[in-house]
């Protein structure tokens, strides 16, 4: 039962250490919030920051005294930011390659990592330390021939080849990630399931897979906001404006004569927003984790 | 599964795929299928990564042995093998240990902090009120999503000297050497790092969080309730249930914490105006420097060769633990 209705208790009589012992534990809940609470505040004050000066009229976003309310209220940057060129194209880029780059990252990842985590086979330690030492090198020495590669093949400024481009550098770290969830998933399961007539496809398929869900729904945000956020591969890689994603978008705000702060902010806040909201609706995918109750002994 | 764990294994690396062990009546045409499994599941990761990577990654490694400038790179001219030329060129400048060892020191003092707040926040998660955890999450949420490039140039705002609305209030709490303070000063660059520290901080954490949060799910209730009907207190039942289920995960969110600080880029160059002062230079803010700013790119490639050599001498002992930890099961 909730400790935070402790009255709710019904007519059953409660003996009173019961009563003193939830009270305790009411007090250090409590301080627990509390100290969540500082979190809170001092982890969102940026965001809270972006979207307070998105709501600021240009003049009062700058001023040696922070105005801690955006009062009066504007919607005038973000109205600007929405009508501002390729906002919906950039939009819909985004979201194609977001969609592109979690499928199939996810999809391929959880393959490699289960064959890492439950097969041994020759060439898995090189495997490995393939993984791990690909994530290891600057990116910056890598765009321009990655950029060739992709001209090559005829893929740049074509979202096939952007969504290609991510998932390179996001395969090694979900595969490496999905690993760390799958060893702790029982291998007695999967043989039981096997027992019990599944096929070791559908044993993986049917147990292991929402086993590590939380794993695959925290992987699959990385993935998500990876693709989402970059900014040097896809103004590399796509090259003209209707092809641009939204955080090449963002550019649009600076020009010769400075960056209009407010509008890039609301245009940051917009593009921030849909992030948000997909992940609230899912987070508690990672918060009840499934193995609760499937792991008995 | 089955194949793998029926017989009890030599300590040794096994020379080749699965053993047949009890399935002594397969024929080998069925052991052949079962020992191409594992690599029909690692086949499409290889092949994605090898085709876009390879070429990449090789020619990074081939123009670290060669003179590659401008007049290679645009104007086509023949890069000539220069040996081992680049690297002695770096292991001679004393600029490249300096900063190495700032790199260093920078990146142990940043993971810690990420790894030992990351960790504290996901127990508290799992303590704190539905609301409460709901807020966090929403605010770990919104934080991560904000475009990083914008997120630095929010703290770059909020840290400036005229306007920065975080000195305004480390003024008005009392801290009144905060007024007007500039952070990036070049004779004393400690302030500029440690904030530079913080921005990194706070934008690994919801990765962090998240992922062990993720982690801790997969404790089983009935091992803590076992544990503590034995008598165990709540720091036991941390270090022998907890931590050993959270092992895996904390060692990837660590070495990946090591991996990304270690080769920092965007905050110190958006922070330090795009033309960082070299006192805030680290490992990533140098390759870049040498290879796109003043075009020595063969001299880029090999700084980037050993931030990987040095990252994998970094990382070998996790790197180890990990083809470990699966071999052990």
């Amino acid at each position: 039962m909730s400790v935070l209705t402790p009255s709710r208790t019904g007519g059953t009589p409660v003996r009173p250490g019961a009563v003193k012992a939830r009270r305790r534990r009411r007090t250090v809940r409590s301080s627990y919030n509390l100290v969540a609470g500082l979190f809170i505040v001092l982890i969102g004050f940026p965001v809270y920051w972006m979207v307070a000066t998105a709501l600021k009229p240009g003049n009062k976003a700058l001023s040696y005294v922070p105005q801690w309310f955006p009062w009066p209220m504007t919607w005038d940057n973000f109205d600007a930011a929405i009508h501002k060129d390729f906002f919906l194209s950039s939009l819909r880029n985004s979201a194609l390659v977001v969609v592109g780059v979690v499928v199939a990252s996810l999809l391929l990842a959880s393959l490699a990592a289960l064959a890492v985590s439950r097969f041994h086979f020759r060439g898995r330690a090189v495997f490995i330390v393939m993984i791990v030492a690909i994530q290891m090198v600057p990116l910056a020495g890598l765009v321009i021939p990655l950029f060739k590669v992709l001209a090559t093949a005829h893929l740049t400024n074509r979202i096939p080849g952007l969504i290609l481009a991510y998932l390179t550098f996001v395969l090694p770290f979900t595969v490496w990630t999905l690993r760390g969830f799958i060893i702790n998933i029982p291998v007695e399961l999967e043989e039981a399931a096997l027992v019990d007539g599944c096929t070791r496809t559908s044993a993986f398929f049917r147990i292991t897979l929402p086993l590590i869900a939380p794993g695959l729904v925290a992987t699959g945000i990385f993935a998500f906001i990876q693709a989402w956020n970059d900014f040097l591969l896809a103004v590399t890689i796509m090259q003209d404006n209707k092809d641009y994603t939204a955080t090449v978008w963002l550019s649009f705000f600076t020009n010769r004569q400075g960056t209009s702060y407010p509008q890039l902010m609301a245009g940051s806040t917009i593009i921030a927003a849909p992030v948000v909201v997909f992940f609230m609706a899912i987070q508690h995918r990672v918060a009840t984790g499934l193995t609760a109750g499937a792991v008995k002994g | 599964m089955a194949v793998e764990t029926q017989a009890p294994r030599p300590a040794g690396r096994r020379p080749s795929a699965p053993s047949s062990g009890a399935a002594g009546g397969t024929s080998s045409r069925r052991r052949l299928r079962r020992a191409s499994v594992p690599y029909l599941l690692i086949l499409p990761t290889v092949v994605v990564v090898a085709a876009v990577l390879g070429y990449p990654l090789w020619k990074l490694f081939d123009i670290s042995f060669r003179h590659y400038g401008f007049a290679q790179i645009v104007g086509g001219k023949a890069a000539p093998h220069n040996g081992l030329a680049n690297y002695r060129a770096i292991f001679d400048d004393n600029f490249f240990w300096t900063v190495l060892v700032r790199t260093v020191v920078w990146t142990t003092a940043v993971v810690v902090a990420t790894v030992l707040i990351g960790l504290a926040l996901a127990l508290l998660m799992e303590r704190i009120s539905r609301w409460a955890r709901l807020l966090l999450t929403f605010v770990l949420i919104a934080a991560w999503s904000m475009p990083r490039v914008v997120a630095t140039e929010m703290w770059k705002w909020m840290t400036d000297y005229q306007f920065g609305v975080l000195n305004y209030s480390l003024d008005k709490i009392g801290l009144h050497q905060f007024r007007s303070y500039n952070w990036f000063v070049p004779s004393r660059p400690l302030p500029g790092l440690i904030l530079v520290g913080i921005v990194v901080v706070w934008g690994a954490l919801p990765f962090v969080v998240i992922t062990l949060y993720a982690s801790l799910t997969q404790v089983p209730k009935e091992l803590v309730e076992a544990a503590t009907c034995d008598g165990a207190g709540p720091t036991t039942v941390f270090r022998m249930v907890t931590i050993p289920i959270l092992r895996p995960v904390l060692v990837i969110v660590t070495s990946l914490s090591i991996i990304w600080d270690f080769g920092v880029f965007d905050q110190i160059y958006i922070m330090g105006d795009n033309v960082p002062d070299k006192a805030f230079w680290l490992m990533g803010v140098y390759a870049y420097s040498d290879a796109f700013r003043q075009g020595y790119f063969g001299l880029g490639a090999a700084i980037s060769i050993v931030m990987v050599a040095v990252l994998l001498v970094v990382t070998v002992f996790y790197v180890r633990q990990m083809i470990r930890l699966g071999e052990t099961e």
